[in-house]
């Protein structure tokens, strides 16, 4: 199971990517992918809906469950992979490249920094 | 693999629920469903006492043939919906829902000491498999000396497969053609591993239960339980107009609402107890839902008040505190 170094990730089974012009990438990990089984339905938030660190955004459906997506740092929506509304199974395929779920503009890299590193994750939140 | 009525059961194969679901409808797939009951009715007096206390009519059953029953309780719903095979004119096989074998047991041992005939409980003798799929007679008939596609769709055949005893049935939970292969649990796995190794694709409950759902079939313990009336379903063709336990309730009960199937139009998944609205009124609930692996549209099964349940009707499905158009549409849904 695959966790890319570069990446932060939290103990709810997100990923953020490092912030490019105050803008970072969220999505679920390859281990939440394949828990959740075949994504069939995913609920994006609306561009503009402001997030506390730790606010549900979205939602992923699977046949299984439907699960909420939470917000690793505060932020803003500035963009929403529309992609998944026709394929949401790239969640499953690709989790960590066609499978990203929003973006977040954020403030500082503060609340980036609270977050595991991809070792941490492993051992905290997959390995328990 | 998962809890299944105190039974460990594969949920899927690796393959996955979509892949096996697709195996199924478009070739073959293979499933263990041991965990079914087996009762065996016998005695003079086996036929009277199904008359009175199945559903349907045993009377009309002709040996080697089975048929599509229930068991009343004595409100007017149900204990199970079964599987009844005549082996000879006063013996017969039931197949029960795992869950349900106990109950059913319990009632029909009761009921038949009024009656020349018991009920033994053959469960652990026999293993089952079905193998389901529009290839499954030509995978199948390899491997048997009797000419399968004689086999009518509810008959049943007893043979060797592979030296192995064997009953076939031609009968299925998936709405495709099919088998449920019975055998010694000593020879499971022998059967299993032929089959699979012919090109049977393995398929858990997971497959099992969306397969069953895109037909519009029932699940005891979703679409029916023991207050469902199957008057008010689309299964009211099994109640035969004779004398059965518990037919005073269940012909008087007016059908408030009514079993149909649903079709969303988004895919998000309306899930067991989910709300059914009309007008923002409340007229109904879900009870089961999945996204149909053929069509890949949300699509259901649930009970609706008589008034708003022809199909075309257009409804909404509560998900998560937001109403989703929906549509009555008669199963299968694909």
């Amino acid at each position: 199971m695959d966790f890319p170094e570069d990446l932060r990730y939290t103990s709810t089974h997100e990923w953020a990517s490092a912030a490019e012009n105050g803008v970072i990438t969220i999505g679920i990990t390859d281990f939440a992918q394949d828990q959740l089984g075949d994504v069939v339905f995913v609920e994006l938030p609306q561009l503009g809906d402001q997030f506390e660190q730790g606010d549900p955004v979205a939602v992923v459906e699977s046949v299984k469950t439907a699960s909420d997506i939470y917000a690793p740092t505060k932020g803003t929506v500035v963009e929403v992979n529309s992609n998944l509304e026709d394929s949401p199974e790239e969640i499953n395929s690709d989790p960590y490249s066609r499978g990203w779920i929003f973006r977040l503009a954020i403030d500082s890299t503060n609340e980036l920094s609270d977050l595991l590193d991809a070792k941490a994750y492993r051992l905290n939140a997959v390995e328990e | 693999m998962v809890d299944f009525s105190n039974w460990q059961m594969p949920l899927q194969y690796p393959t996955g629920i979509n892949q096996e679901h697709m195996a199924v409808r478009s070739n073959v797939g293979l499933f263990d469903v041991s965990h079914m009951g087996q009762l065996r009715i016998i005695g003079n007096q086996a036929t009277e006492f199904l008359q009175y206390n199945t559903l349907n009519d045993p009377t009309s059953l002709k040996v080697g043939r089975g048929q599509y029953s229930m068991i009343p309780n004595q409100r007017g719903g149900l204990v199970d919906d079964i599987y009844l095979y005549r082996d000879k004119l006063d013996n017969y096989l039931m197949i029960p829902n795992a869950g349900n074998t106990a109950k059913v047991k319990n009632q029909l041992k009761l009921q038949a000491e009024k009656y020349d005939c018991h009920v033994v409980d053959e469960t652990e003798t026999w293993a089952l498999l079905a193998l389901q799929g529009p290839g499954s007679a030509v995978l199948l008939d390899r491997f048997v000396e009797d000419d399968l596609t004689m086999l009518r769709k509810n008959s049943y055949v007893e043979t060797t497969l592979s030296g192995c005893p064997a009953r076939l049935a031609r009968t299925g939970y998936t709405g495709e053609d099919g088998f449920e292969i019975f055998c010694r649990p000593t020879d499971a796995y022998i059967i299993w591993s032929l089959l699979t190794e012919a090109g049977a694709t393995p398929c858990g409950l997971g497959a099992r239960d969306t397969l069953r759902l895109e037909a519009g079939f029932p699940l005891f313990g979703n679409e029916f339980t023991g207050d469902t009336n199957p008057l008010c379903t689309s299964y009211a063709w099994v109640v035969k107009d004779k004398p059965f336990y518990g037919r005073k309730a269940m012909w008087e009960t007016k059908c408030l609402k009514v079993l149909r199937g649903i079709k969303l139009h988004r895919r998000g998944i309306a899930r067991h107890g989910y709300r059914i609205l009309k007008n923002d009124q409340e007229i109904g609930e879900v009870t089961s839902g999945t996204i149909s692996p053929m069509t890949r549209e949300s699509i259901a099964l649930g009970w609706v008040e008589t008034e708003h349940s022809n199909d075309g009707t257009s409804l909404a499905i509560e998900i998560r505190g937001q109403l989703v158009d929906a549509t009555i549409t008669t199963p299968p849904f694909f």
